[in-house]
This record gives structure tokens, sequence and C-alpha cells, in this order.
């Protein structure tokens, strides 16, 4: 009884709130028991299990099939998530935003998603004072909206301009939003949370008919992102950087 | 050369009590501005997604830039041993202290959640230089604070000198600290280099003295203490030095970017079609703010005349906050760089120059800030002792 009691107990919380809280005992609990949660690529993690290195989520997006008139992933990801932007806007947020990137010797035309990198070094992480933007042991990196004072520093230190600044009131959020905090894109981390294996950019995508978005376990050399990569290769943006970002490009 | 007598200034005339209201109108105004911003949001003001640091953050940062400067003239007297600055040690604490709070205050009350001040104050990330700035601008007011009690106190003035020294090793880290806020960040083009702290320590040098020599003739002015032409033009001298050594820097920094093709962007911006950008460059920063001063100072004739100091000590303290406007704002207008070789456009405006315009709260808060740091003084030198009773030549002591 009691044990089957824990998982709804569990489930009460917020499910953004407890993958927070889930981040900030990960690294305890992996050096505690090392090895002990093993579970398929894109399967549910237990509510009661802490998120291990093992994994590393990513994406790979193909820029050769992202249509330069589509903007699913985006509207996908306004859905899920909870958050709305007005065309001209410069102050609304986006999680993920449509790149048209013009080369300019050639005129060659590329599009493509843009959104948190999820680097494995991450400036945003480096620079917040107060360790509200961290990155979770797999590889996804959030902002804690308890802990975020809004000082935009992670903002001046990206260098993919992957977060917004909530400049007014937000009602009605599905996760933890709020006017004052810094918010980027969580690699839909409640949908990785719960097994789905994808992200409802991705998932909006293949629904399309375009699959230009693929999500996956960079860390699984078997999985089907590790396969592409590995056959296909792929490219990170700025990456002079050497940031190691979880999300790579192909066809740039 | 006779002991220096500090006495604490009256305060009863009508214009203390009308300088007084005027400055904590201003702070009002500043106060209201914030809470305006704070229960609004942001959109109220003129900062973006893409312009995330404003005039708040020019005030905040001119004035703790300032801060850590304005302690030299206690470094040179304590540190560096001239006693003829000794007198003025006193007042350069207590406007360091003032200066770092009213730009504290910009910078906390411009927060998204000022509200959660305390957990800035209960969680950190060491890796962060803000982290670490918050135990640097609090220590450095302590530290102070400690300075002047041993400097004030007559038992405990021998220890006044490890004090010093103390506080003058603080500054120099706290300003090399908050130019690594610009220094260590590798995303932008106009940040990101070594050079920022070092020359964000020369700039604390002049902004801090400008200010220092501006409160000095008013105070010395208002109150009709007298004030030798000495004490005057030595510190106008010394003013004139940092302003050519920041100028130096700007030009090595620029000088570097220019040698640098991928940075070539970022300087035709800000060097010649930035437009306000520009502007304020060439003419508030260089022109009014260095050149002009450089000049004043150094006439043959003109030199001489105090008039002449306050105006062009004046003209560092604008040029001063022109360069944080270019720094700050035009750093963050001019585009981030995803891809070089190409041309990037979205509905996140990638690839276009951030538009911004200083809106009035932003102003006001801003100023605020002056506000809270001169209402300090104004209020420190009437209930305690940090002005000399007389600073004319024969009672500073010898050359």
């Amino acid at each position: 009884m009691t044990s089957e009691k824990r998982p709804s107990e569990a489930c009460c919380t917020d499910p953004g709130r407890r993958s927070f809280v889930a981040a900030a005992g990960a690294a305890a609990a992996m050096m505690v028991a090392p090895g002990v949660f093993l579970y398929g690529a894109a399967g549910a993690r237990p509510e009661d299990q802490p998120v291990t290195g093992k994994v590393r989520w990513g994406l790979l997006v193909d820029s050769t099939r992202c249509q330069e008139d589509c903007n699913a992933c985006v509207s996908a990801c306004e859905q899920e998530n909870g958050w709305t932007y007005e065309a001209g806007s410069t102050t609304d947020p986006q999680w993920i935003r449509k790149l048209r990137v013009q080369n300019r010797a050639t005129g060659h035309v590329v599009s493509m998603p843009m959104m948190c990198q999820h680097c494995e070094h991450p400036p945003c992480v480096d620079v917040c004072p107060t360790g509200a933007s961290f990155r979770r042991a797999d590889g996804i990196v959030l902002v804690d909206k308890h802990i975020c004072i809004g000082c935009r520093y992670c903002m001046m230190a990206c260098p993919y301009k992957a977060r917004s600044f909530v400049h007014e009131e937000v009602h009605d959020q599905k996760y933890p939003r709020g006017k004052g905090t810094v918010e980027s894109c969580t690699l839909c981390v409640h949908m990785v949370d719960r097994g789905d294996g994808t992200t409802a950019c991705a998932e909006a995508c293949d629904r399309d008919g375009h699959q230009a978005i693929l999500f996956g376990d960079l860390n699984d050399p078997d999985s089907e992102i590790s396969q592409r990569l590995k056959r296909y290769g792929g490219t990170q943006i700025r990456a002079d950087l050497r940031l190691n970002t979880g999300v790579r490009y192909q066809g740039l | 050369m006779s002991t220096t007598r500090f006495i604490s200034i009256d305060g009863n005339s009508p214009g203390y009590f009308v300088w007084l209201a005027a400055l904590l109108l201003v702070v009002l105004l500043g106060l209201g501005a914030a809470y305006y911003m704070e229960t609004e949001g942001h959109w109220v003001t003129g900062m973006s997604n893409q312009v995330v640091w404003g005039t708040p953050h020019v005030f905040a940062v001119f004035l703790i830039v300032a801060a850590s400067g304005a302690l030299n003239v206690a470094s040179i007297a304590s540190v560096f041993g001239k006693v003829e600055y000794k007198p003025l040690a006193r007042m350069s604490g207590l406007l360091a202290i003032a200066l770092l709070v009213g730009g504290l205050a910009v910078l906390v009350l411009d927060l998204g959640r000022a509200d959660r001040l305390i957990v800035a104050m209960t969680y950190y990330n060491f890796k962060s230089i803000f982290a670490w700035n918050i135990f640097l601008y609090t220590g450095f007011m302590a530290i102070v604070a400690v300075y002047l009690w041993l400097m004030m106190e007559r038992r405990m003035n021998r220890y006044t000198r490890p004090a010093g020294f103390a506080a003058f090793i603080w500054r120099i880290i706290l300003t090399t600290g908050t130019g690594s806020i610009f220094g260590f960040l590798v995303a932008r083009d106009a940040y990101d280099s070594a050079l920022m702290a070092p020359m964000f320590v020369i700039m604390s040098f002049a902004y801090g003295l400008a200010i220092f020599i501006l409160v000095m003739l008013a105070a010395y002015h208002w109150t009709g203490r007298p004030l030798g032409e000495a004490i005057v033009q030595r510190l106008k001298n010394l003013l004139g030095v940092f302003v050519a050594s920041v100028l130096y820097f700007v030009i090595v920094y620029h000088l570097t970017n220019l040698y640098f093709t991928e940075r070539h962007g970022v300087e035709a911006f800000l060097l010649l079609h930035g437009g306000v950008y520009t502007q304020v460059f060439w003419i508030g920063q260089i022109l009014l703010g260095s050149l002009l001063p450089l000049a004043l100072f150094y006439h043959p004739t003109l030199g001489s005349s105090r008039t002449v100091v306050a105006v062009g000590s004046a003209l560092v303290v604008f040029g001063g906050l022109a360069q944080m406007y270019v720094f700050i704002i035009g750093g963050q207008a001019y585009p981030l760089s995803l891809f070089p070789d190409a041309q990037v456009s979205s509905s996140f405006f990638d690839g276009v120059v951030a538009s911004y315009s200083p809106s009035l709260p932003e102003v006001l808060l801003g100023i605020g800030g002056v506000g809270i740091a001169l209402a300090i003084v104004t209020f420190a030198i009437k209930v305690l002792e940090f002005l000399p009773a007389s600073l004319a030549d024969q009672d500073v002591g010898s050359a």
C-alpha cells in the first residue's frame, strides 16, 4: 500500500517544480548509487528516482528538411509551454524562433529553429549569481524561477539569444513562469521526464511531415540521433566557443 | 604644519535644507520609478529582450566604478604617504561609501525581482563574478567604514595606514570584479576582453576624482570655508593624468578590435555608423568627456581658474556617463554573431541593431541613485566631522 502511494504523492506537486528539486538532488544521488538506475533511452524516469548523467538529451535539426514558411515548432512550443508573443514585440518572450540564414557570398538560404542549445558548459549557468540557471545531469539547462532574481546576466552571457525576460504579468501559466524572471526552452523537460521520448517542437515537425527535428540521447551510441550524427555528421552553432551544445544541426 | 581640525558643518541654513529637500525629492522620484517598474513589469521601460541592461545600469555601473575611485584621495594619503592629501581622506572615504550605496541601490531596484534580494544574499554560485561582487561591494563598505573610524578616532589613528592599505587593495579587486562582469562575457563582440578589468580601474580613478573635486568645491564654496589653490590645482593635474590614461585604454581597446577582422563589424558600428552610439562616443565620450577637459586643465591661463576646474570635472563625469552608455547599451545593441558569414533574420530581431531609448522611469531611477549618494554626503558632513575647517594652503601642509 505504502509503496503504491508514493508516486501519487509525488505527482501532486507541480511537475516543473518537481524537476527542479530532482535536479538539485541529482548530483548527490548519483554519487550514492551510481549505476543503479537503468532505463531505456527515451523511457520514463520513475518519479522517485533522480536524473542521471548516463543520458544526455539533445536535438538534431536537419535544416535541409526545415521549411522556411513553416512555424509549426514555434506554435507547438507556445501551446505546450504556455507562452506567447506578438509579432514585432521587443519584450515578449520567444523560447524558440525560426532563423533565416542567408550566406553572404553565395546567397544560399537556410531555415532552422533556434532555441536554448543546452550546452555542456553553459555560459548562462556560469554567470548566474544565485545558481538559478542550472544544468541537469541529463544535459537539460533550466532556470529555477524561484531563485531567479531577474538580473538578466544570463541573457548577456548567452551566445544564442536563447533567453527571454518576462516583462509583464503572466496568467494561466502551465509551468512555473513569472514576471521579472528569465526563461527559455526547457527541452520540454516535463515530457522528457514523463517518458514521451520527444519534445513539442519535434512532435509538431513530424506531424507536419518535415521530420526536421529529432530528439534523443546523445550518450547512447545506438540511439537514432547518435546514429544519424555518426553517419551524416552534425554542426554546433558557435562551435568555436567549445560549449558542446546539446542541439546539433545538419545542412548548414 | 598644524594639525587639521575637522568640524561638522552647521547645516542650519535655508540653503542646506533646500538642497537636502531637493535631493530627497530626487530619491523619492527614483524610488517611485522603481516601484512602478517593479509592479508593472519591465515592459514600461526602454529595455527589451535585446537590450536587457539599460539606463539604470549606465548609472549603477558608473556610480559603483566612481565609488572605488573616490577612495583614491585617501589611498594617496595613507598608502603612498602624501601628507597634503591627509585632510581630504575622510571625505574621500565618505564619498566612496555614498557612491557605492547609490549605485547598488539602482542595480538592486532594477532587478526583475528586487523583492528577492534575500535570495541573492543566501544562494551563491561562486563561478559567477556577480556573486563575488556581492561580497566585494559589502566588504568594501565594511572596510572603508572601519578605515573611517580609525581616522576619526584619535586613539586609533596609528592603525589608519594598514587599514588604508587594505582598503586600497580591496578597491582594486572590486573594480577588477566590476570590469570583469563585462570582460567575462564571451558571447558579445564588444566585451569579452581582459582589458576590461584594468580599464575599469583607471576609469574609476578618473570618475571618482572628478566627483570628489566637484563635491569638495561645492562644500567649501557653500560653507564659505577656506580652500587653497594648491590643493585644487594638485587634484586637477592628477585628474588630467587619469583622463589621459582612460583615453589610452580606450585607444588600445579599439585598436585591438580593429586588428581582429572578426570584430570589424562591432567597431564599424561603434565608431562609424552606429547612429546615436557613434555620436555619444565621439562627441560625448571623446570630445566633451576627454579632450575638452584635458585642454581646460592644462591650458596655461584657464587651467588655474577654479570655475574651469569645476567645469572640466563636470565634463569628466558627463564623459564617464557617455562612455558607460556607449559601452553598456551600444555593446548590446550590436547583434550577436551566430553565423559570421551570413545575414541572419528572425522574429526575435536576430541580425539587426536593437533599438533602445531610455524611458523616464529608468532615468529617474538612475538619477535617484545619484541623489542617494549626495544625500548621504550632505547629511553625514552635518552629523560627523568629515570636513576640515580649512583647506587653505598653509593649513594643508607642504607639498
